[in-house]
């Protein structure tokens, strides 16, 4: 079940590639077809899945796959896994739908597709691999068709910042890779990620903390945090609308899903010696990524700073090593997926019937398409974190969990964070509503008043509701995520917990 | 003392009997052949390095895992048949990369053929070699139709300078070399690899002059294998060869260098590591470091893939440097890193090169720009080129990755911090050769065809099968490496 959930994009993919380049519209139903079939699959995974055990691994399969290294095919899903691999399923689907008839330059619909498809095998096999191996062969496999999606389909300047993307996560990947087998040697000659978080917590500490650092620089350079950030806002400007989409929504979240399935549960002990310093990193991000976009003079690159914010907003979540904060931070994943895919699909239709994201440009997109213009302002709400929509679930309970950080934790430095972050949601309704005003209010620009601009076509509504609704669902019912979500939590959080009792016996 | 003949295993030696009887029917044949027949003589070459293949299936199936010759001078087992087999699948693409190569370009048809086929014979015979003769012997076999093939194209100036610069830097190296085998038969009174090892730590071991010696043969196939400082002649060879002989070059006589590393490290100096594991720790940090960077620097494809090819050396390097660190620990691991590294790097590189000759049928160009919307008018082509170039540089699910891995593994295994820190100069090369591999990734799919021509490239038939199985290889072991690992684990070396 689970292994057709990741290798049935694949699958497509090859069949695209059988098809004739100029069969455009029979590629274009079987790339439909095949996303909606593994979005199906991955519902009845949804509805499948054991609620009351969602602590545990599910539709697990485990079968020898490199046995010199003893690395195995073992793959899962948890409480955490699922909504992210539902979120990554349903995006690519819409994504497909939404280029249905938005082809960018140099169109070639086959090449796209095919690049589509394979990215949604990476990304679902990530969120699924249970072995270190196969989550780094997932984890990189996404590398390549966003470099050539950046690279071929993007904007002016796409060259380098596709370069620039696939650099940046590749130093980031070797040392991961280093850090892997580092674990492997230490951890007792696995590469199993359950059994490594049963025994991980043996290693020294000294070691852990090395481990963790390149742990460390593999997962933060792909969410990105602040210092590593700079190949994010190049690499969105220039992508084309589904490549942002599908950056934003999913590749991201490979980053900080990284960092709670692998790193912390694993290493627990490097774990809390880092947290200060992923939490002072995650504040810096924070407030950075609002200045910067408070500077933006780019709608995309806008959105693309806030990115930079509100993963900093995650990562703070799981700096706390606390179930509240990484329940947080999961939802956080989840609701910035869904928000800001959203912001980028709106901000590529803008820029397909403007022919420009300038923020001094546009205006008055309320008057000229007042439906695009209320989904914008919907989305911008949901960003800035207005309660009653999914945002807020996200920023909300991670700032509130700063407050009072896993034991052993400085709690002084994380209320300091706490009390930065929370600034940093006044700058986000800044800059979120400034952005609101400079493209939905004020007048019609006169170069653009004669222009004929479209109001939502239907591909686009499609593509669309199903985003906006799970924006407003998760809002009003959060602990429909946060059920799901919490029983795994514990599970990341047991080794820190464990930990803290010891500390605290000892004390006693 | 009556002369006793030494007993031979004809099954042991059949693949080189065969070779030997092919090799001499192709120089026959082409006296005999008029010029509108000569495309015979690659068929029966290809037919000669197939039925070579035969024994050597049959040697793997029996009972016998070793089978020792001459006072075990000269060694079938797992790893020798590994590594011939190696050896001759190589041969195979390069004939089947050569021959519409040689055919339009109106060279001289037997001969080539005979000498590529002497230099495999050379490769097969360094598999067994576990004597320092037998070794050089096997060395030179392989070497001298080299040269001569890299200057094939005799009417260029290039091709000229290739074959004379290879020749001289060649016999320099085999002058080196054979001045240190003479010092070490000198001191351990033997050639056989097996004895010098048991002597290596005893009374030899004591001896200044062995410290020289061993430095002198690393020294001979540094130049071989071409690792920075002594590589200066690969780049110019590369360039001037005939591309097929490029590939040749960079794959089958580098890998018949390793091989021969192999055998020398550890079987016979195992026991000096406090010599070899540091020259070769510089050696591989050097050649990455420098043939990456200079690669990044290349506008003509196959000076580019040189450098490259350099830089891959130096990864290959890597294991030899680390064997021998915390007495012996990673041997094992390091061993298998450098077999599994050799098998994948053979396949990937020659898939490059079979890509390089189809897209200059039609460009006439060696220049990176020449490859410029290649996706447009062969997307095949560009399709596997990408996959090559990806599978170099190290990115999953290709098999480029699964040799970076294994000595990532021999790296962490040895565990000093020496070993360490090239394991991360290792691990930061891969990202800078990266850049040079994408570069051209992105000549094919995103800039536009330099002259508009986009007439589709014609992909002769043989090339089709080359590419067919070093594609098949890269990404069937990309996906399932295990089909691969074997081999690594299998070919532990009998002394």
């Amino acid at each position: 079940m689970l292994t057709a959930a990741i290798f049935l994009p694949i699958v497509g993919a090859a069949l695209l590639a059988l098809i004739p380049r100029d069969r455009e519209d029979m590629l274009k139903a079987v790339a439909l077809l095949i996303t909606a079939a593994t979005t199906i699959v991955g519902l009845s995974l949804l509805f499948g899945f054991d609620y009351d055990d969602a602590g545990s691994l599910q539709y697990e399969s485990n079968t020898n796959w490199i046995e010199v290294i003893n690395s195995r095919y073992h793959i899962g899903i948890d409480g955490i896994s699922l909504p992210l691999l539902i979120l990554s399923m349903v995006i690519t689907l819409l994504c497909v739908i939404y280029s249905w008839d938005h082809f960018p330059e140099p169109h070639n619909p086959k090449a796209f597709l095919i690049l589509m498809l394979v990215l949604e095998t990476g990304m679902n096999g990530t969120f699924a691999a249970q072995d270190l191996i196969l989550f780094f062969v997932f984890f990189e496999l996404v590398l390549l068709p966003m470099y050539f999606m950046i690279g071929v389909w993007g904007g002016p300047n796409r060259q380098y910042a596709a370069i620039k993307f696939f650099l940046y996560t590749l130093f980031g990947s070797a040392l991961m890779i280093l850090s892997f087998l580092a674990l492997y040697f230490k951890g007792g000659q696995t590469f199993d990620i359950p059994l490594l978080i049963e025994q991980g917590g043996a290693i020294a500490h000294g070691t852990q903390v090395l481990i963790f650092g390149g742990l460390f620089m593999g997962f933060a350079i792909k969410v990105p945090m602040f210092p590593f950030h700079t190949w994010l806002p190049d690499a969105h400007t220039e992508a084309p609308t589904v490549g942002s989409v599908i950056l934003a929504a999913v590749l991201l979240k490979l980053g900080t899903y990284g960092f709670i399935r692998i790193a912390i549960p694993i290493l627990p002990e490097a774990a809390k010696s880092w947290a200060p310093w992923i939490g002072l990193l995650a504040v810096i991000g924070i407030i950075y990524g609002a200045l910067g976009c408070l500077a933006q003079r780019d709608m995309k690159r806008l959105i693309a700073f806030s990115s930079v914010a509100h993963m900093g907003f995650v990562m703070l979540g799981i700096a706390t090593l606390t179930d509240f904060g990484i329940n947080a931070a999961v939802f956080g994943m989840v609701a910035h997926g869904l928000i800001t895919g959203m912001l980028f699909f709106i901000a590529g239709s803008i820029q397909e019937r403007f022919g420009t994201r300038e923020l001094s440009r546009l205006g008055g997109l309320l008057i000229q398409a007042p439906r695009m213009g209320w989904m914008l302002g919907f989305c911008a709400f949901a960003s800035l974190g207005l309660p009653g929509l999914a945002g807020f679930w996200g920023e909300f309970p991670a700032i509130l969990s700063a407050y009072q950080p896993a034991e052993g934790l400085s709690e002084l430095t994380f209320r300091i964070y706490m009390a930065v972050a929370a600034i940093g949601t006044v700058f986000a309704a800044g800059y979120l509503l400034w952005m609101l005003q400079r493209v939905a209010f004020g007048v019609v620009k006169p170069e653009f008043e004669d222009a004929h601009i479209h109001d939502v076509h239907i591909p686009e509504y499609i593509a669309w509701v199903p985003l906006l609704l799970g924006i407003l669902v998760f809002g009003i019912f959060p602990h429909l995520l946060f059920d799901m979500i919490d029983p795994a939590v514990g599970v990341v959080t047991n080794g820190v917990d464990a930990l803290g009792d010891a500390a605290s016996a000892a004390g006693r | 003392m009556p002369f006793t003949p030494p007993s031979l295993d004809y099954h042991a030696l059949a693949p080189e009997i065969i070779l030997t009887l092919v090799l001499a029917v192709v120089l026959v044949a082409d006296l005999f052949l008029d010029t509108s027949r000569k495309w015979l003589l690659s068929n029966i070459a290809a037919f000669g390095l197939v039925a070579a293949m035969v024994p050597i299936l049959s040697l793997a199936l029996s009972e016998t895992d070793v089978r020792s010759m001459v006072d075990g001078a000269y060694v079938v087992d797992n790893f020798a048949l590994v590594l011939k087999a190696l050896f001759l699948g190589t041969g195979f693409v390069v004939l089947l990369m050569s021959i519409n190569y040689v055919e339009d370009g109106d060279y001289y048809e037997g001969e080539f053929y005979f000498l590529l086929l002497c230099s495999l014979l050379g490769m097969v015979v360094m598999s067994s070699s576990r004597d320092l003769i037998t070794i050089f012997v096997a060395l030179e076999t392989l070497s001298i139709p080299a040269y001569m093939l890299a200057g094939w194209r005799k009417r260029d100036l290039k091709s000229n300078e290739a074959s004379l610069k290879y020749y001289l830097l060649g016999v320099l190296a085999s002058a080196i070399m054979l001045y240190g085998m003479s010092l070490i038969y000198g001191f351990t009174g033997t050639t056989v690899l097996a004895d010098i090892g048991e002597q290596m730590s005893g009374r030899a071991a004591e001896q200044p002059m062995v410290t020289l010696a061993i430095v002198f043969i690393i020294v001979g196939f540094a130049f071989k294998v071409s690792a920075v400082p002594f590589h200066s002649w690969a780049p110019d060879t590369y360039e001037g060869a005939p591309t097929p002989i490029t590939a040749f070059l960079s794959v089958a006589s580098k890998t018949g260098g390793f091989v021969a590393l192999l055998q020398l490290i550890y079987v016979g100096f195992f026991g000096r590591d406090d010599i070899w594991g540091p020259m070769f720790g510089i050696l591989a940090a050097l050649t990455m470091t420098l043939g990456n960077l200079t690669a990044l620097r290349q506008t003509n494809i196959v000076r580019m893939l040189a450098y490259s090819s350099i830089a891959q050396a130096g990864y290959i390097l890597v294991p030899f440097a680390i064997a021998g660190s915390n007495g012996g620990a990673a041997a094992d691991s390091a061993f298998t890193a450098s077999v599994v590294y050799l098998l994948v790097y053979a396949a990937m590189n020659l898939g490059v090169f079979a890509i390089v000759i189809a897209v200059a049928r039609k460009t006439r160009s060696g220049e990176i720009t020449s490859y410029g919307g290649l996706y447009e008018y062969a997307p095949g082509l560009a399709v596997l080129m990408t996959i090559f170039l990806f599978s170099l540089a190290g990115i999953p699910p290709l098999a480029g990755l699964w040799a970076k891995l294994f000595i990532f593994r021999a790296v962490i295994d040895a565990g000093t911090s020496w070993a360490l820190l090239l394991g991360v100069v290792a691990a930061l090369n891969s990202v800078i050769a990266l850049f040079y591999y994408a570069t051209i990734a992105r000549e094919m799919w995103m800039s536009p065809v330099p002259d508009g021509d986009k007439t589709p490239i014609r992909v002769p038939a043989p090339l089709i099968t080359a590419l067919a199985i070093t594609a098949g290889v890269v990404i069937v072991v990309g996906v399932y490496p295990q089909s691969f690992a074997n081999f690594g684990d299998l070919a532990s070396l009998v002394p």
